[in-house]
């Protein structure tokens, strides 16, 4: 049977690895190779790496550092943050990356969706969607959180699917980094919605918590950055217990 | 030495890397001459098969890799390049195993891609899975499989239905996971490639 995923989210700036509570304090969490190949010795299933620089040598950066995983890395992984265009697609692509993830940049030009998937393949394409509860809508947000769009989220992710996207990446910014557990009544509606991989993301705390999600859901995998980063949930234990309910994972 | 033929499909930056940290030696093959200075072959591909049939054709190589009796590998693509015809883009293909590239069907339980983990179960002896456990988890990520055949199904795999992980018929092999991306087990069937 196809195994769910579990994915450690690896923030990255300047080549080193942080994460934000809520996206806006962040804290140094190490060296992202490392960190990387330790998730990998430890059973991941995948990684993605979530660029945050800001600079100009911002694409030189993350080549090398995509090259240095690829080198190191037995499982795939994913490069999010910054992809505005094929020709910063294609240099991660020839640098090792498996996928890459966009956000922002679809949002603002959704035609980009199209061109990637048609270039590379709709495996390749990632539609990382962020949303946020308001009112009674959940509607997509842009930079982190902070911006909200008019874009209602289960629209945007079927248009996302319509136009190419091979996998859907949902982070949930009431949840994320509040440890209270997934959004499983928008994930279940999102998952039953579309007919492509979902990534649960955004308020992981507990083991039980991605028991639910993937109960709750049957979401293809689920990502999460502090509880693996801190070491409050190690991989092995999360996949034991997840065999223990019955739920199909790589061991 | 393994000799990895360049056709220009797809990137092969993970497999080269994968191939040096496990201190397999390996080479590029551009022309037929090239052919001669290894021992065994891999034909890589990502993306869609009938174009990279179509680029296959433009590198004049389609003759001499119909003719090698050294063992071949076709991973993901390059496997399916190695069966008789793709439902992705039409294409007649190399057809060095007379089965078929499928889509698979739309359904209301499964996804596609197939993107993930599944478990592969080697259905005959061979090198290529030695030390492999039955049901070992590889990193599939495809819209297309190849039919399940019990003459040339190496090893199978169950989504939507059953089909071949790997196939198999004198020297030429085919897997549709990627090795270079399926931890441990991915490596141990590339070590054994290197020995066969």
């Amino acid at each position: 049977m196809l195994a769910k995923r579990i994915i450690p989210c690896l923030d990255v700036k300047n080549g080193r690895t942080v994460k934000g509570v809520n996206f806006v304090d962040l804290r140094d969490a190490g060296d992202p190779v490392e960190l990387a190949w330790n998730y990998s010795q430890q059973g991941a299933d995948e990684l993605v790496f979530l660029d945050i620089t800001a600079t100009v040598e911002k694409r030189k950066t993350l080549v090398e550092l995509v090259k240095s995983v690829a080198r190191q890395i037995n499982i795939p992984f994913t490069i999010g943050g910054g992809i505005n265009e094929i020709a910063d697609a294609d240099a991660l692509l020839n640098a090792g990356a498996d996928k890459i993830s966009i956000n922002s940049a679809a949002v603002r030009n959704p035609a980009l969706i199209d061109e990637l998937a048609k270039t590379f393949g709709v495996q390749f394409v990632i539609v990382a969607v962020d949303t946020r509860v308001m009112g009674d809508k959940n509607i997509v947000h842009l930079n982190g959180g902070r911006l909200p769009t008019e874009k209602q989220t289960l629209d945007w992710i079927k248009e996302a699917e319509s136009r190419g996207a091979g996998e859907i990446l949902l982070t949930s910014m009431d949840h994320d980094g509040t440890k209270v557990g997934f959004d499983n009544g928008l994930l279940k509606k999102v998952n039953d919605a579309v007919n492509i991989p979902v990534i649960a993301s955004g308020g992981a705390g507990s083991v039980q918590h991605f028991v639910d999600v993937f109960k709750h859901t049957n979401v293809d995998a689920a990502l999460a950055a502090s509880v693996f980063h801190y070491g409050e949930i190690l991989i092995p234990d999360l996949k034991g217990i997840l065999k223990q309910n019955n739920i199909e994972v790589r061991i | 030495m393994i000799g990895i033929i360049r056709y220009g499909a797809g990137n092969i930056f993970s497999l080269t890397a994968t191939l040096e940290r496990l201190g397999i030696p390996y080479g590029m093959i551009n022309t037929e001459a090239d052919f001669e200075l290894y021992d065994r072959y891999i034909i890589p591909g990502v993306g869609h098969a009938g174009a990279a049939m179509d680029k296959l054709v433009n590198t004049g190589l389609v003759p001499a890799i119909k003719a090698l009796n050294k063992p071949t590998l076709g991973i993901c693509v390059g496997m399916q390049l190695l069966t008789s015809y793709s439902e992705e883009g039409n294409a007649d293909l190399l057809d060095l195993f007379p089965v078929k590239t499928l889509k698979f069907p739309q359904t209301a339980n499964f996804k596609v891609p197939h993107t993930g983990w599944n478990q592969v179960f080697a259905e005959k002896e061979n090198p290529l899975f030695k030390s492999i456990p039955l049901g070992s988890h590889f990193y599939f990520v495809h819209s297309y499989f190849i039919e399940y055949d019990p003459l040339y199904t190496l090893s199978s795999t169950s989504y939507i239905n059953k089909f071949s992980a790997s196939i198999w018929h004198d020297n030429f092999y085919g897997v549709q996971f990627h090795p270079e991306k399926s931890g441990i087990h991915g490596e141990t069937l590339l070590k054994n490639f290197s020995k066969i």
